[in-house]
């Protein structure tokens, strides 16, 4: 688009545009109609043919300061005035200072009788007069092909119409003329043959029974355009083009953390929660609890002070708030402070485009900083892949632009592979939080995990996840060898381990005291052992005594009988040395 | 009998033709086209309307805003205004015979 752009810049001394204000039209048209040209403007009933031109005019008049003149051949002023104050366009003040010129043009053919030749003079007298009035810059017919059901000779009316288109050329005003789509051609008289510089086509299809309008530029002659069908709303302020290719990727980004009224999410969000501004996209299968999760934050938002808005496409405000009421989350205290507030619609109500006309609006009117949307996907259905993808795009976008946190909540059906069902949304989102049953021994367990989380340090562990009447609680999922182990299993796996742990203290008591016991006998050991030895030593002692005392009686006896013997010295050394010798060897 | 059925006749006869017929004739500029048209419109009352008529020409080019309170688009334009209701006749009046029908001074065929 912005190749295209420069070169259209660089043609613009070529091709002046005029712009129509119209939200995204101006893009596809790298800047507006041909200006001092007609365009044609086709489709068939109800597809916002009128509402196009008539904003074309208002726009015109309001913010660029060009004067329009709006010739209706369909609807008298009173009704247009009426139509397009539905779309906050106040026709009637535009026309009273000035502004803006109607005129209804009405002829009915059985009022009317022919009578030779003719011409549309007077339909120039009326335009020409009109358009001098106010000085008008901008013109629209609307729907001039009434002409061909009220006047009978239409030879005369297209000379006529040829001239008119030259007439308009020549005054220099930018005209829109609209025209019903015909069943072969663009539109039902051949309108196409005479304005040929620009011509945009208009569409309402239904898919689904559910009807979109699609807006394509068919014709732009000396310009490049985008030439792709585009959804278009109407919505309350008017009409706006979705190009998606239009859409920026510069949003001022917060560094700024939120918390998600979960702590133990939080704590695996990096311990501060989402980044403010962020996309969150939350999926699940159904009965996962991501209605619980949502209406967590946006408790925990509301709490902090920050405006709430909860839109919910499957039940109704008071059922969300009942069905919180029994997890123990109170929010009607704070839709009564006018901090949340509940937007309920059923999908199929209307089309994706007023579903996001309509929530553009509620997020104008109450300037939220928190988004939530329950669950998007009930919202895909109204609409085809690609539409989807460009309304969230555009939704997202508008959020971001905002910073506004928004949460999506996304239905999985069972059976489909989680990621790939949301490939077209994930791509969009910032995190991603996933909620998914397990199934076993006979019961249901939700568990939760980060997918994916941009910008911050995320735990990649599963936690189980659990409801009580107390709110949301976050555990460790049992994790090991056989798996991964949730509710009672958990509990059991639990149980068994405690046992486990128990029976090994057991057995190192067990130990200890065996130890202890195996101690204590060799000290007993040890200390029998040790009397034993004290005993014989003392009996050794006690031997050695007697020997000496012995000995000594042995000298002393000797000695006295030698000296009652009178022995001579001799004898008696003699004697000594024998009996010391007796004694060593026993 | 006879005279009573004439007599109501008679009297309707003249009741309608002494009726007021007000013509407006709007032209541009004074074209030949508009001279025509005028002049065939003069000779139509002459020959259908004789003293019973009146004929105002109206000049788009010289009051252009005239032209959206008769809702006119075509150029000439003859406005039956009285009698009621209003007749609308388109083109330069050369037919004479459709000029007829279109102000209900004969029933179309």
């Amino acid at each position: 688009m912005k190749n295209n752009g420069s070169k259209s810049s660089a043609k613009k001394k070529l091709l002046p545009k005029c712009p129509t204000g119209i939200q995204g039209l101006d893009e596809i048209t790298s800047g507006g109609l041909p200006r001092g040209r007609p365009t044609l403007v086709c489709g068939g009933a109800g597809c916002g043919k009128t509402l196009l031109a008539a904003e074309f005019l208002v726009r015109g008049a309001v913010q660029f300061d060009e004067p329009g003149v709006l010739m209706a051949f369909e609807e008298t002023e009173k009704e247009l005035t009426a139509n397009v104050a539905s779309l906050g366009f106040d026709l009637e003040g535009l026309v009273r200072r000035k502004k803006i010129v109607v005129d209804y043009v009405h002829i009915e053919r059985s009022e009317v009788q022919e009578s030779g030749e003719y011409d549309l003079e007077g339909l120039f007298v009326r335009l020409g007069h009109a358009i001098d009035s106010i000085g008008a810059k901008r013109v629209v017919l609307d729907t001039l092909e009434v002409l061909f059901a009220s006047l009978p000779n239409e030879a005369i009316l297209r000379s006529e119409l040829r001239r008119l288109f030259r007439w308009l050329k020549e005054k220099g005003v930018t005209a829109v003329i609209t025209a019903e789509r015909g069943r072969e051609s663009l539109t039902r008289h051949g309108l196409e043959e005479y304005v040929s510089d620009c011509v945009i086509l208009l569409d309402h299809r239904v898919n689904d029974q559910i009807a979109t309008r699609h807006l394509r530029v068919v014709k732009y002659r000396g310009a490049l355009h985008g030439t792709n069908e585009f959804p278009f709303l109407i919505g309350n302020d008017g009409i706006s083009v979705l190009p998606i290719t239009s859409l920026s990727l510069n949003h001022k980004v917060s560094g700024e953390r939120i918390a998600t009224g979960i702590p133990r999410l939080d704590a695996m969000l990096g311990g501060k929660g989402f980044f403010r501004g962020s996309s969150i996209l939350l999926t699940g299968t159904p009965g996962t609890g991501k209605t619980i999760v949502s209406a967590n934050f946006a408790q925990a938002a509301a709490r902090r002070g920050e405006r709430v808005l909860f839109f919910s496409f499957e039940e109704s405000p008071d059922q969300i708030i009942r069905n919180m009421h029994s997890i123990g989350l109170r929010l009607e205290p704070l839709v009564k402070k006018g901090l949340l507030r509940f937007h309920s619609a059923r999908p199929s109500l209307y089309g994706l485009e007023m579903h996001l006309a309509t929530m553009f609006k509620e997020i104008a009117t109450f300037n939220p900083q928190v988004v939530i949307i329950d669950p998007i996907t009930s919202l895909m259905d109204s609409g085809t892949n690609s539409e989807n993808k460009g309304m969230i795009t555009r939704l997202i976008d508008h959020l971001k632009g905002g910073q506004i946190t928004s949460l999506f909540t996304s239905l999985t059906q069972g059976g489909h592979a989680l990621q790939q069902s949301e490939a077209a949304m994930s791509s969009l989102m910032d995190s991603w939080l996933l909620l998914q049953d397990f199934e076993g021994n006979g019961e249901r367990n939700r568990v939760l995990y980060v997918l994916k989380a941009r910008g911050m340090a995320h735990s990649n562990q599963i936690r189980e996840f659990l409801i009580s009447d107390r709110g949301i609680d976050l555990v460790d999922a049992y994790i090991g060898p056989s798996g991964v182990l949730t509710g009672s299993a958990r509990a059991a796996q639990g149980a068994l381990e405690k046992a486990a742990v128990l029976a090994g203290q057991q057995e190192a008591a067990r130990l200890k005291r065996e130890v202890e016991r195996k101690r204590a006998a060799i000290e007993r050991q040890i200390s029998g052992l040790r009397s034993d030895y004290e005993g014989e030593s003392a009996e050794l002692r006690r031997i050695a005594e007697q020997v000496g005392t012995s000995t000594l009686m042995l000298t002393t006896e000797r000695t006295a009988s030698g000296i009652l013997r009178q022995a001579d010295a001799k004898v008696v050394v003699h004697a000594r040395s024998r009996a010391k010798n007796g004694k060593e060897n026993p | 009998m006879k005279t009573k059925t004439v007599k109501p006749r008679a009297a309707a006869k003249p009741h309608r033709i002494t009726k007021l017929w007000q013509l407006r004739l709007y032209v541009m500029d004074t074209t030949p086209k508009s001279q025509t048209a005028l002049a065939n419109l003069k000779q139509f009352c002459e020959t259908h309307l004789k003293g019973i008529y009146r004929i105002t020409v109206i000049d788009l080019l010289k009051q252009p805003q005239l032209a959206k309170g008769d809702q006119i688009l075509a150029i000439p334009t003859v406005v039956r205004q009285l009698p009621k209701p209003v007749r609308t006749i388109i083109g330069n009046l050369s037919d004479i015979e459709h000029l007829l029908v279109g102000l209900d001074l004969r029933p179309a065929v």
